[in-house]
């Protein structure tokens, strides 16, 4: 990495206290009534450590932020005191917050895309940011901005530096972001969220970016994230909030290895985890998290607690220390509670049996049937004469089938083809190549009816839980209306809608309220309802889980699970999330670039990858366990995905691959020609790599 | 979302959703009071003519532009015809036509715009190049012209409708296809299409309600646009003809002599604010019922 100079002398040493919050409390005015977003944090953050900060949405995480650094709007009501070198900051005129911001406190946000204005080139942006804080003539800082960028890892920072916004990639971008972040050596970066907008491989890249900006500049750094396994991974304390109040603080071991209270025990147990084969239901926190308009008195966790005592709904407990001195924690029952694991406060729910459960799976139907699947989409050029200047390939080639009561989990960066294959088996129409079986029937030769009714077998619950709800409808009628479309009469209508609501854990009396009344994971449970209403035999799960908190998460898997159990349905589930397709899938296939380069059982393809991608995708995900996190080795991929239009000849993944690097120049030369297929590697599982044994080391 | 959890003053039965938008509508007590409003005018036009001494075409020959009086309640024109007569005359045809042409246009650019955008392809292009079209065109001595060659008698005034309606719709039609274009990405619209339901169902169902706060406005705004087109017409001797009479046509005959003899003009205008600012309220009533995030929700 290069030498950037430092701009200034720091006026903190290592381990001094940079920035100290104490009492701080953010309130907003809303229609409703006082919003009290954040009520009473504090913490220290010493020079050249990292805090996160964790919770759900709407527990005040990104709000602090925001008050930290002067971003809130102008109607917002904070008390307390913010300190920067013992300076105070809250009361501070914008004017001079602006001298502060980007100088002394820095933030990357989440979202990469409109984080940059898109008119200006990266280097002017940078050089704009370096100017506003100090006298330096253009051309040094424009050399700054170059060593900037270098530090950051983008290649050719020489003439990537006159770069327009969009000619980067998201993860490019958010390199971009904090190059600009650490421009002036902040004191303290704050993080908001800064890679959940990222793939997992990119994700992996930018935190490596991160500490490697933070050792390089000793800033502190405030990680906002609702990631368990980026918390264990990055962080070295951690303050845990609920409902606008810190519940639990403390080095990140004591949070991982030793919580204490019962909400930081249900969050960690909640989680599905990438590196555990598991079976059977997940702990789940009921309930959603309290509005913080209008709280009751008492802990805001009480009615979600399974420890819940009287005491616990007159007063909200304060957090106090607990056995290890740093390691502070909100409850009254602490020493009742001590060495209680999460399997006793939150028991896993008992699912259904499953009458398919004896069955082997090669004695059960075939319920879906991808074979050599393509689709190619034609790129267009020109505004007169349209003509064709090349190919999309979206999908190039996949097989997989789904038997009955099975899930399918199907794996990629966004990009490599999994909505588009989600797309061609939904359209149930002839795709470009290939062919599509549902439920033994070709798609390419079915007429409207047959494809009508094929419909009813095929039903599909999106990602996010917001957009595939028509928010106009009540949510009666939204369940009822694939049955009115098939021919349902009213009142068996009408029974069924209630039926479906009890199944999938909702009040039948809250049927006539429109989905902006209820929460998103209320809203995914309507969405899964009006899937099931027609009782299909396939559903495809897109994302179904991405959208929603941890605590809520686990809850929408398990409801999965247990219909899947009861009805015999057969999934094909689509997530970025791994640990969560391991934890509901029993066969996984990975994509990339349009092709499926491993599949198989989902033990066996996450306990031995033999695909360099797959190995690269499973390194890269942080896993909620600090020791882990911290003797793990990860495979970095360098790169983006390449474009689908213009894809590498031989292996897509040759560009990326870390093996074909080590590999002599003919078997080079053998992943550039040949295209490599799947081939057994095991009972049932296939592996598209030439040197696959080479890789398994 | 705190109102998920209240369920305390529940009805036991089920609202549908027809219901529901009827409750919602409701509660906004502007759009009630616009609502009775413009039942109040529809019974004056109906009724109106049996409560009152004169006829629209009867002529008093003792008065002449008189101020209103103990005779005639809001005075005479110069041809000595009662304004109250001829006002309520008037806002009977001004009321037709207004609504006619709003409720047409509205309809013809909320089909077509949400079709062409859905549906794309060549319909769409064709749908395109028709609403262009119309758009150059002039229209206004086109339904000049056409309503002069048309056929004469009691009913010619529809054909006035019809084109007007031709005429109000296109440029409302293409911000509706530019609204589909974004509505129709939506997940929702993806799942209704994977259950199975026609395009026309979907644009019914799922695209038109989300588009309707820019449908009412467009309606709301349509049936003042029509009256006053009509009056324009009617100004110029076109639309509706004498003896027979529109709001348009008496102000535009009260507007010359406005400053002098205001008793002419005042009546017809007041009578058709009135009414311009019911059907706003009605309008915005009824897209906050349609609209679960409007403040009209309560308990719904």
């Amino acid at each position: 990495m290069s030498n950037v100079q430092p701009l200034k002398n720091r006026k903190t040493q290592a381990g001094d206290t940079v920035l100290s919050v104490t009492d701080l409390h953010v309130t907003f005015p809303s229609e409703a009534g006082q919003v009290r977003a954040v009520r009473g944090l504090s913490f220290d953050l010493a020079a050249g450590e990292t805090l996160a900060i964790v919770g759900e949405s709407g527990s005040g995480k990104s709000v602090t932020s925001l008050a930290v650094m002067g971003l809130h709007p102008p109607t917002t009501k904070i008390t307390g005191s913010i300190k920067l070198h013992g300076e105070e900051l809250l009361g501070r005129s914008d004017e001079e917050m602006s001298k502060i911001r980007g100088r002394d406190l820095a933030m990357v946000f989440q979202d990469p895309l409109s984080a940059l204005t898109p008119v200006y080139t990266v280097g002017d942006q940078i050089v704009e940011a370096i100017q506003a804080h100090y006298e330096i003539s253009k051309a040094k800082a424009w050399q700054r901005a170059i060593e900037l960028l270098d530090l950051v890892g983008i290649p050719n920072p020489q003439t990537r530096v006159k770069s327009f916004p969009f000619e980067f990639s998201g993860g490019m971008r958010q390199r971009v972001m904090i190059a600009m972040a650490i421009a002036n050596d902040p004191d303290v970066i704050i993080a908001d969220e800064p890679t959940t907008a990222l793939d997992v491989t990119i994700q992996a890249q930018v935190l490596e970016v991160l500490k490697t900006a933070q050792k390089e500049t000793g800033a502190a750094i405030i990680m906002i994230t609702h990631d368990l396994g980026i918390v264990a991974g990055m962080s070295e304390r951690v303050v845990v909030m609920y409902a606008g109040r810190p519940v639990e603080t403390g080095t990140v071991d004591d949070i991982f290895y030793t919580p204490r209270m019962p909400y930081t025990v249900g969050l960690l147990g909640t989680v599905p985890r990438l590196d555990q084969a598991s079976d059977g239901a997940l702990p789940v926190l009921e309930g959603n998290p309290p509005s913080v308009v209008d709280l009751p008195p008492g802990c805001p966790f009480a009615p979600r607690c399974p420890a819940v005592i009287d005491r616990c709904l007159t007063a909200e407990p304060e957090l106090v220390t607990t056995t290890s001195v740093d390691h502070q924690a909100a409850c009254y029952r602490l020493d009742e509670l001590a060495g209680i694991s999460h399997a006793e406060l939150f028991p896993a729910p008992e699912l259904s049996a499953s009458d398919l459960a004896e069955v082997p799976r090669e004695q059960r139907p075939v319920v879906l049937e991808l074979k050599g699947l393509e689709r190619h989409y034609p790129l267009m050029k020109g505004a007169i004469y349209r003509h064709q200047i090349g190919t999309v390939h979206a999908v190039d080639g996949i097989d997989l089938d789904i038997r009955e009561g099975e899930t399918l989990g199907l794996v990629g960066e966004s990009g490599c083809g999994k909505t588009t294959t989600l797309m061609e088996i939904l359209n149930l129409a002839k795709p470009t190549g290939g062919a599509i079986e549902v439920l033994g029937q070709n798609t390419a030769t079915l007429n409207r009816r047959e494809r009508k009714a094929l419909r009813r077998n095929l039903q599909v619950v999106f990602q996010d839980p917001m957009a595939s709800l028509d928010p106009r409808m009540p949510i009666f009628d939204i369940i009822a209306e694939p049955m009115g479309v098939h021919g349902y009469s009213k009142d068996e209508i009408e029974k069924r809608v209630r039926e479906l609501l009890q199944l999938v854990g909702l009040e039948p009396a809250h049927s006539d309220r429109y989905p902006q009344h209820f929460s998103g994971g209320q809203r995914q449970r309507i969405g899964i309802a009006r899937a099931l209403s027609l009782e299909p035999k396939v559903m495809v799960l897109d994302e179904p889980v991405s959208a929603l908190d941890v605590s809520i998460q686990a809850g929408v898997i398990n409801l999965l699970d247990d219909l899947q159990r009861k009805l015999g349905l057969s999934y094909l589930f689509v997530a970025h999330d791994l640990a969560v397709i391991r934890h509901i899938a029993d066969r996984v296939a990975v994509m990339y670039l349009g092709s499926i380069v491993e599949i198989g059982d989902v033990d066996a393809v996450y306990e031995n990858p033999r695909h360099p991608y797959t190995q690269a995708l499973l390194s890269a995900i942080p896993i909620p366990d600090p020791q882990t996190e911290r003797s793990r080795n990860r495979i970095m991929l360098s790169g983006d995905l390449p474009s689908p239009s213009d894809p590498p000849s031989g292996c897509k993944f040759r560009t990326r691959c870390f093996l074909h690097q080590t590999l002599s120049e003919p078997e080079k030369a053998r992943c550039i020609g040949e295209l490599p297929q799947l081939v057994a590697k095991g009972s049932d599982h296939r592996v598209a790599c030439h040197f696959s044994d080479r890789a398994s080391q | 979302m705190s109102t998920a959890v209240n369920a305390a003053a529940k009805p036991a039965k089920r609202l549908t959703r027809g219901r529901l938008i009827w409750r919602r509508f409701l509660r906004n007590k502007v759009a009630v009071v616009g609502a009775v409003g413009i039942m109040f005018l529809v019974g004056l036009t109906l009724f109106g003519q049996y409560f009152l001494y004169w006829k629209f075409d009867d002529i008093d020959t003792n008065a002449f532009l008189t101020p209103p009086d103990s005779a005639h309640l809001l005075g005479t024109t110069q041809a000595g015809r009662d304004v109250l007569a001829l006002t309520v005359r008037g806002l009977g045809k001004s009321l037709l036509i207004g609504f006619l042409v709003a409720i047409i246009s509205t309809s013809l650019s909320a089909m077509v715009g949400a079709s062409a955008a859905y549906l794309g392809g060549w319909y769409e292009k064709a749908m395109l190049w028709i609403i262009d079209l119309i758009l150059v065109v002039p229209s206004f001595f086109l339904i000049a012209v056409a309503t002069k060659g048309a056929p004469e008698g009691e009913s010619s005034w529809l054909i006035l409708v019809v084109l007007l309606a031709a005429f109000a719709w296109p440029l409302s039609a293409r911000v509706v296809r530019s609204l589909t274009l974004s509505i129709r990405e939506r997940e929702y619209v993806l799942a209704a299409k994977f259950m199975g339901i026609s395009p026309f169902r979907i644009i019914v169902r799922h695209i038109l309600p989300n588009a309707s706060s820019l449908l009412i406005i467009d309606a709301t705004l349509g049936v003042g646009y029509a009256i006053l087109s009509e009056t324009g017409l009617s100004y110029f001797g076109f639309g509706v003809q004498a003896p027979d009479t529109s709001l348009g046509t008496l102000i535009g005959e009260g507007a010359n002599m406005a400053t002098s003899f205001p008793w002419i003009f005042l009546g017809p205008a007041t009578i058709l604010v009135f009414l311009v600012m019911c059907v706003n309220a009605i309008g915005d009533g009824l897209r906050d019922a349609l609209d679960p995030n409007s403040a009209s929700g309560g308990q719904a």
